[in-house]
């Protein structure tokens, strides 16, 4: 760094050690400043402290500054930024700033970034962190979401209105694509996950139910709660996951695009025409589903209870046809279909919700996932309270 | 330069003291214009002034705070839900990214308006879709998905199902961004054609210099700063001789005697 200034014997330096940027701060009398600025500006050496130049704004009788350069080999952007930031403490003091001794564009690049006004009306009220208004804002958050849930199952209704009435316009090509989807193509993970349930709840209540001698009743724990909870409420989830996020990413990069907007100027309703095939599609198939599972369900536990415990399967299986009635199933079956619809709605929901960018495709994805998961959950629990109830 | 008289009867589309906001944010406020039949009618300003979302209010995505939009004597927002759908059926609409429905083929998509809203048989309606597309030169992609084409060919494609039901006011959302010269001419040609052959109206929202031009018989600018419509006529008039210096700068990219005078200064 040869070409390094020597600070002035009677003015102030301020001098990166070891990097290539000089500023030399320098009074010269009538009340001017005078910063001189040399060597090589880098963006790799970080932005120049202005600290010093604050402080001798405050501290002397200075009306005026002037910029100038020596030595200048190189500069980038730092140097505008530097001489920004010189702009805005003169602009706040009201002092006159002359930048035109400064080469390397330096004063074009400023007057570049000063030529357009900022637009009025850009600034973002910064988000309070009073305890309080975060209460208040995460409250009101909370109700127009409630609100938004709202009136999406209205226009779902009234939707499921227009079918009935013969009157909804979807394709049906699209309800077949949605059964082939949630069905045939969940298979697999729906047969390893309820198999491998299945197996789990065999291998707890064999450990249990052996120290008391009855082993046997293995066949009615994994037979009841498979057909009335844990069938339904797994292949749920399962195709939460699996389904309802891409219901809500094929809605939501539909919204995204303007899609949504080309049906609605078309005069087809965006709810009768992507939200019905898939509500009724899941719908259709989830009872299927249940069924395929409470299958593999059973014959995982039926596994485990033959090899765990020293059961004949014949005597197992009669153990779990004892156990299960009609109404299990019936049960399972009304939950599953419940759960299909509701997984559907959700993804359905967050995708005609979705943002108009690729980043809220990805939010409504997230959200469809933990909206259906969590319907999943509280009817589930409605589902209970209900069957208590009702003695079933 | 006086903001035009929004009573005339002989216009196709009127829009009068519109106010567009999004929540509390003023977009535009204001906004008058009327559109006569069988024009090219430009929708002009900088980015981010609000022109898509004029747009938007005019074919009944966005509804305006206050404000009117007529079809032919018929205020859009007065009326019911059938009303509206019943106007909608008469605009076709280009989108900006052309917004064709990703999961049905160039065909599908065009094919669709037909078969919601005319008797046609499905041979009849693949014969009109065929025409439309090799109308805007898509001759031979009937079967192709919107994904597997450029985006010129995109937009090309939304173009010919805006087409579809023969409308008779057109809605074109920066038709020519992202095409090629070219391309950009070609479209230019087909709107002044549609124009001329059909008789079609024609709303443009645009900020292409060379397209504005060529095409538009009318336009209104939307400013910016002032949030409001600021000039209102044929575009090479504005260019010579608008009061607003906004306007003229903007139809001549910044080549005002104003503003060079600022550049030597700079």
């Amino acid at each position: 760094m040869s070409n390094r200034l020597s600070s002035p014997s009677s003015g102030m330096a301020e001098r990166d050690p070891g990097l290539g940027r000089v500023v030399t701060l320098d009074a010269r009398g009538e009340g001017v400043l005078a910063i001189v600025v040399g060597g090589v500006w880098a963006v790799a050496d970080g932005l120049a402290d202005t600290d010093e130049i604050e402080r001798a704004l405050a501290a002397e009788t200075i009306t005026a500054v002037v910029v100038a350069s020596e030595s200048l080999a190189a500069a980038d952007s730092t140097l505008a930024v530097f001489l920004a930031r010189v702009y805005d403490l003169c602009q706040v003091r009201r002092l006159a700033l002359d930048v035109s001794a400064v080469g390397g564009g330096g004063a074009a690049l400023l007057a570049l970034a000063r030529a357009v006004p900022e637009r009025a009306g850009t600034d973002r009220v910064k988000p309070s962190r009073a305890i309080v208004d975060r209460i208040g804002i995460s409250t009101l958050k909370g109700m127009s979401e409630f609100d938004g849930q709202l009136r999406f199952c209205g226009a779902l209704c009234r939707s499921l209105a227009r079918l009935v009435a013969g009157r909804a316009r979807f394709r049906r090509r699209d309800l077949i694509e949605v059964l082939e989807e949630a069905g045939p193509h969940s298979l697999g993970i729906v047969t390893i996950i309820s198999a491998l349930i299945g197996m789990i709840l065999a291998f707890i209540g064999a450990v249990q139910l052996r120290r008391f001698g009855a082993g046997i009743y293995v066949a009615d724990l994994v037979g009841l709660a498979t057909a009335r909870e844990m069938a339904a409420v797994m292949t749920g989830i399962v195709i939460a996951g699996k389904t309802g996020a891409a219901f809500a990413a094929r809605i939501g990069t539909m919204q995204a695009q303007e899609e949504i907007d080309a049906l609605i100027t078309l005069g087809v309703s965006p709810i009768d025409f992507l939200v019905l095939p898939r509500v009724l599609g899941l719908a259709l198939m989830m009872p299927l589903l249940y069924l395929y599972a409470c299958g593999v369900g059973l014959a995982g536990g039926m596994l485990v209870g033959t090899t765990v415990l020293d059961l004949s399967p014949l005597q197992y299986w009669q153990q779990t046809l004892f156990a299960l009635s009609i109404s299990q199933f019936v049960i399972g079956l009304s939950k599953s279909l419940v759960f299909g619809a509701l997984v559907a709605i959700a993804g359905c929901m967050r995708g005609i919700q979705c943002g108009r960018s690729a980043a809220a495709v990805g939010e409504a994805t997230t959200s469809a996932v933990v909206t259906g998961i969590l319907y999943i959950i509280i009817s589930d629990a409605i589902f209970a309270i209900l069957l208590e109830v009702w003695g079933l | 330069m006086t903001i035009p008289d929004t009573t005339s009867a002989e216009a196709r589309i009127v829009v009068e003291n519109l106010e567009m906001r999004f929540g509390r944010y003023l977009v535009q406020r204001e906004v008058s214009f009327r559109v006569r039949p069988g024009e090219i009618f430009v929708i002009m300003g900088g980015s981010g002034c609000g022109k898509s979302t004029l747009l938007k209010h005019m074919i009944g995505l966005n509804q305006p705070t206050a404000g009117r939009v007529l079809y032919d004597g018929v205020d859009f927002w007065a009326g019911r839900e059938p009303q509206r759908e019943r106007l909608r059926r008469r605009f076709g609409i280009l989108f900006q990214s052309g917004a064709l429905w990703s999961s049905m083929t160039l065909a599908e998509n065009v094919a669709l308006p037909l078969s919601l809203y005319t008797g046609l048989k499905p041979g009849e309606i693949a014969e009109l879709v065929s025409y439309k597309l090799a109308l805007v030169g898509l001759r031979g992609f009937e079967g192709f998905h919107p994904s597997e084409i450029s985006g010129g060919m995109r937009k090309r494609a939304g173009l010919a199902r805006a087409m579809a039901l023969d409308p008779d006011i057109l809605f074109f959302d920066e038709p020519s961004a992202g095409l090629d010269p070219l391309s950009a001419h070609r479209l230019d040609r087909l709107l002044m054609e549609l124009r001329d052959g059909l008789g079609t109206t024609i709303v443009i929202v645009t900020h292409e210099l060379a397209s504005i031009f060529a095409v538009a018989d009318d336009s209104v600018f939307l400013d910016a700063e002032t949030r409001t419509a600021i000039a209102w006529g044929a575009p090479q008039a504005l260019r010579r001789d608008c009061e607003h210096v906004a306007v003229r700068e903007f139809l001549s990219r910044g080549g005002t005697e104003a503003f060079g005078t600022e550049n030597k200064r700079a």
